[in-house]
């Protein structure tokens, strides 16, 4: 079985997959870490998006292999210890979430719309998260914690 | 999904040689075409071979009266490119209506152009604009390249390297897209370039892209939305799914069709 290095987080991770398994089954199972969601598994809903080498992609339509030597970033990744990364202290400071499943797809798309647009507009927001779909809120909210967090982020992450 | 062997060649010969050497080898670029259908098993490759380490796919190039776009290139990159925005902006607004920022930015235009989904914007791109597809071996005109729903001229072995578009005089594609998917319910993009006026359609018919003569000639004479308007093509062949029916289709290929052709100003 083919086996895989990534520098997921800042750390160099390892392990042996099997061809087929999706990047994010293997944060989730072989990494443990579970703040990446699978909700469709066909690469609309967005609750899966981490960032591979800098750009958002949704981590279940990837496989592991793919991404092997590539820097991962995930949710868990974000935060600074206690201290939130400012996208997610806009979510909560703004009520960007109700029961929470999209939301770590919803910051790592968003935290990688404000790494290239320091100031979108609402319309902007409202473009750039067409991939991410929340059940939940109807994406007011979502929308004033995303411009609020990239105004936060003063254009870098 | 079953499992496969996953093979990363690092030069185009290598790519090839894996290509050859598994029963059922299939290429994987961006994968966002190919990874669901293998998720719904309506694709087991014994063996998958991986562009991504393969150099010189990912360029875009001003070539003066045409554009090169390396095949690995992402939509995100043809989207954002200065070269492609500035030559064939068309090109870019298509590319940057794609599925989403996330698909965008991990599928690729030699993927889209080999995998020839009947719903994908690029075909349409590429038969308008008057493409060529540059492979391993040789070059194949855009006409000749899309040959029905999921089928190319391409071989089981060869490997798209790029993609180069003349630089039309005016173009524009307009998408009536699903709203979930972004996929193409009817699009149509219309170039006005070197070949004269062509129309391109994806999305609406079931054998995937085709040209409409007749609203060609009608823009050749007169480049105007009115000109289109009251063309109709036929529902026979047209897709019918919850999305649209058949007659709704063809309905909206004349629409998109004036909405295109104003578009180019």
């Amino acid at each position: 079985m083919p086996s895989v290095t990534m520098t997921v987080n800042g750390m160099e991770r390892s392990g042996t997959v099997e061809s087929r398994t999706l990047l994010v089954d293997f944060l989730r199972e072989h990494l443990g870490l579970t703040g990446t969601h699978v909700g469709c598994d066909t690469s609309q809903c967005g609750a899966c998006v981490v960032h591979v080498n800098g750009s958002s992609v949704k981590s279940c339509t990837c496989l592991a292999v793919q991404a092997d030597g590539a820097d991962v970033t995930t949710i868990e990744g974000l935060a600074n210890g206690a201290d939130l990364h400012p996208m997610q202290e806009a979510f909560r400071e703004h009520h960007g979430l109700q029961c929470g499943f999209c939301t770590p797809g919803m910051v790592m798309s968003a935290v990688d719309l404000a790494n290239q647009n320091a100031d979108p507009s609402e319309h902007e927001v409202r473009e750039w998260l067409e991939g991410n779909l929340c059940r939940c809120t109807g994406y007011h909210n979502i929308v004033k914690a995303v411009q609020a967090g990239a105004r936060a982020m003063g254009g870098g992450s | 999904m079953n499992d496969f062997t996953y093979h990363a060649p690092t030069s185009l010969d290598e790519a090839l040689a894996a290509l050859r050497g598994g029963e059922g080898a299939k290429l994987i670029a961006g994968g966002h075409s190919l990874l669901p259908v293998m998720k719904l098993n309506l694709a087991a490759p014994t063996d998958l071979v991986s562009l991504s380490g393969v150099p010189g796919l990912g360029d875009i190039a001003d070539g003066g009266d045409s554009v090169t776009v390396g095949a690995m290139c992402s939509h995100a990159q043809v989207a954002g490119s200065a070269v492609v925005r500035a030559r064939i902006p068309a090109l870019a607004a298509m590319a940057d209506g794609i599925g989403d920022a996330q698909v965008r930015n991990a599928g690729t235009i030699g993927g889209s152009v080999a995998h020839n989904d009947p719903a994908a914007d690029y075909p349409a791109a590429c038969v308008a604009l008057g493409a060529t597809i540059v492979t391993d071996r040789r070059e194949i005109h855009a006409d000749d390249f899309f040959q029905g729903m999921f089928a190319t001229a391409l071989a089981d072995d060869e490997v798209i390297t790029a993609v180069r578009f003349p630089v039309p005089a005016r173009a524009a594609y307009a998408k009536f897209a699903n709203p979930a998917s972004k996929y193409a319910v009817a699009g149509v993009m219309v170039a006005d370039g070197a070949a004269g006026v062509r129309v391109a359609v994806t999305g609406a018919s079931g054998d995937g892209v085709f040209r409409v003569a007749e609203m060609e000639a009608a823009l050749g004479a007169s480049f105007s939305g009115g000109a289109v308007a009251g063309i109709a093509v036929s529902s026979d062949g047209m897709l019918s799914d919850t999305a649209a029916g058949a007659d709704y289709r063809a309905h909206l290929v004349t629409v998109m069709a004036k909405r295109a052709v104003e578009a180019c100003g």
